[in-house]
């Protein structure tokens, strides 16, 4: 009894000594090595690696509900489930040839894919990894296959994606896992090149790399169809090279202001959502790449492609100017925020760290090693429709 | 320019090993591309290139760049879509970036395969 009652005590020593909430922790992708760091923002500190994950290169992730488990989406198609407490591998899966992006559903249960090749998206059981549905992007008269982009999840167990080579938005609805019911919106544009969904999760809208504008669909009022919005943004200009494909994500939201990047021109475009009408647009650096709004929508984030990619630019929403530039060094790959705004975190790759900014003074806090470091995913995400 | 020396020692014999083993890359000093400029092209095509083909090179919103992929494609051809793009693709020109050159000594290496899979795979320091 006695010898029990002390087995009983070293087990919950042991596990008071693991005990922690996850809501301040997050990863960070080490895109070359096929690792990533889990890192927390109480302190600001990494607090070990989990290796093993394959290629990383555009490596991103969603989290599980309860923020304990992060999906990682691997170039290569490896679907990898990974405990951010306990900082260990608990399933990996190769689905796919080549991937790039994923989503989790409403209720936490699906963990949906986008691959390039074989084209189209797979849907996983979030628990067990595995296949619960194949959508192959099928399209036009031969059964091409398209390469998908833009993944995310909507309201009412939706995956919403859109077609690179098909110039097509697919609506997945997965309410009943075994009769996935597919909408689709054909002749959008062409080339979508990646898809933001409204932290509401009411709009979809994707960016056109074959033409100056942008797409719309209301995911309320979906037999109104695909509204063009942004047409012809550049007209006039020349469009410069793209160097890198620009990013499109929730975030770009700030008030009843969508800010997003330009496709070959040096500028962020500023969107009325109240009636989807271009209010602006702001000169920058480069070609933007990641255009995000701080937490509390009062200043918005920019990096740019190579070979302007060792700045960092600040767009005030209310001016709509730049109010600082900032240069951490070669290589700014993505940026994150703290939950509630007060720091952002930057991947500076060619020189292996992380760099901490505060978002009030721009002053830098910290930097940290870390191996060739790409996109940084904090937990909160777990909370948020479309990331 | 920032320099990035982004290979170790044991890792750079291994590419000069390669290199200096393969005849068909004799011409690579011909084109004036000294080590220095190797390694940063190298890094260049993992990480720049790798953005839209693929940091193993196995294809991503772009085709695989790999000896079965190129190989039987003309050099000038391939040099010319390097430095000048292709239209209505998402190929922008990096001759911006990129010498003449650069770019020849970049298709040599993509041709024959002597960028090795594991020496992209693998972290580059």
């Amino acid at each position: 009894m006695f010898r029990s009652l002390l087995l009983l005590a070293a087990l919950l020593i042991s596990q008071n000594v693991a005990a922690r909430g996850t809501g301040d922790l997050g990863i960070v992708i080490e895109r070359a090595d096929g690792s990533v760091q889990i890192v927390e923002t109480s302190n600001n500190t990494s607090l070990g690696r989990i290796e093993g994950l394959g290629d990383l290169s555009h490596a991103s992730a969603v989290f599980s509900r309860d923020e304990q488990f992060a999906y990682v989406f691997g170039r290569d198609g490896g679907l990898s489930k990974i405990d951010i407490l306990n900082k260990k591998l608990v399933n990996r899966v190769m689905q796919s040839g080549n991937s790039i992006g994923g989503a989790i559903s409403q209720d936490g249960r699906l963990v949906a894919v986008s691959n390039y090749k074989p084209g189209g998206v797979k849907i996983f059981d979030a628990e067990t990894l595995k296949l619960v549905a194949d959508i192959p992007a099928t399209y036009g008269n031969h059964g091409q296959q398209s390469k998908v982009i833009g993944l995310v999840d909507a309201p009412g167990q939706k995956f919403v994606f859109s077609l690179w080579d098909a110039g097509e938005i697919w609506v997945v609805d997965m309410s009943d896992v075994s009769n996935p019911e597919i909408r689709k919106f054909k002749n959008v544009g062409q080339n979508p090149y990646d898809a933001l969904i409204t932290p509401d999760g009411r709009y979809y809208i994707a960016g056109l790399f074959g033409e100056d504008g942008m797409v719309l669909l209301d995911l309320w009022n979906m037999e109104k169809g695909i509204k063009r919005i942004l047409d012809g943004y550049g007209k006039g200009e020349k469009k410069l090279p793209v160097y890198k494909m620009p990013h499109l994500e929730g975030w770009a939201v700030a008030g009843h202001f969508a800010f997003v990047p330009a496709v070959g021109h040096h500028e962020v475009l500023v969107i009325d959502m109240l009636n989807w009408r271009e209010v602006g647009r702001i000169p920058v650096h480069g070609q933007p790449i990641f255009v995000m709004a701080q937490p509390d929508g009062r200043h918005v984030w920019v990096n740019f492609a190579v070979p302007n990619n060792d700045t960092l630019q600040v767009i005030d929403t209310q001016s709509l100017k730049i109010i600082k530039t900032l240069t951490p060094g070669k290589g700014v790959l993505h940026m994150e925020f703290e939950p509630r705004g007060g720091e952002v975190w930057a991947s500076v790759r060619d020189e292996d760290r992380i760099a901490v900014f505060d978002t009030d003074s721009f002053k830098q806090l910290t930097t940290f090693a870390a191996k060739k470091p790409s996109g940084i995913f904090f937990t909160s995400r777990a909370h948020r429709t479309g990331l | 320019m920032r320099v990035n020396i982004s290979f170790s020692g044991r890792m750079l014999t291994i590419v000069i090993a390669i290199l200096s083993s393969q005849p068909v890359l004799a011409d690579t000093t011909v084109s004036g591309i000294d080590e220095k400029r190797q390694n940063e092209l190298l890094y260049f095509v993992k990480h720049d290139c790798g953005s839209c083909h693929g940091m193993t090179l196995k294809g991503g919103l772009g085709p695989a760049l790999l000896p079965k992929t190129l190989g039987g494609k003309p050099k000038a051809f391939l040099v010319t879509t390097i430095l000048e793009g292709r239209k209505n693709t998402a190929m922008p020109p990096w001759k911006p970036m990129l010498s003449h050159d650069d770019a020849s000594w970049i298709v040599e290496q993509l041709q024959n395969g002597s960028i090795p899979q594991t020496q992209l795979a693998k972290g580059a320091q």
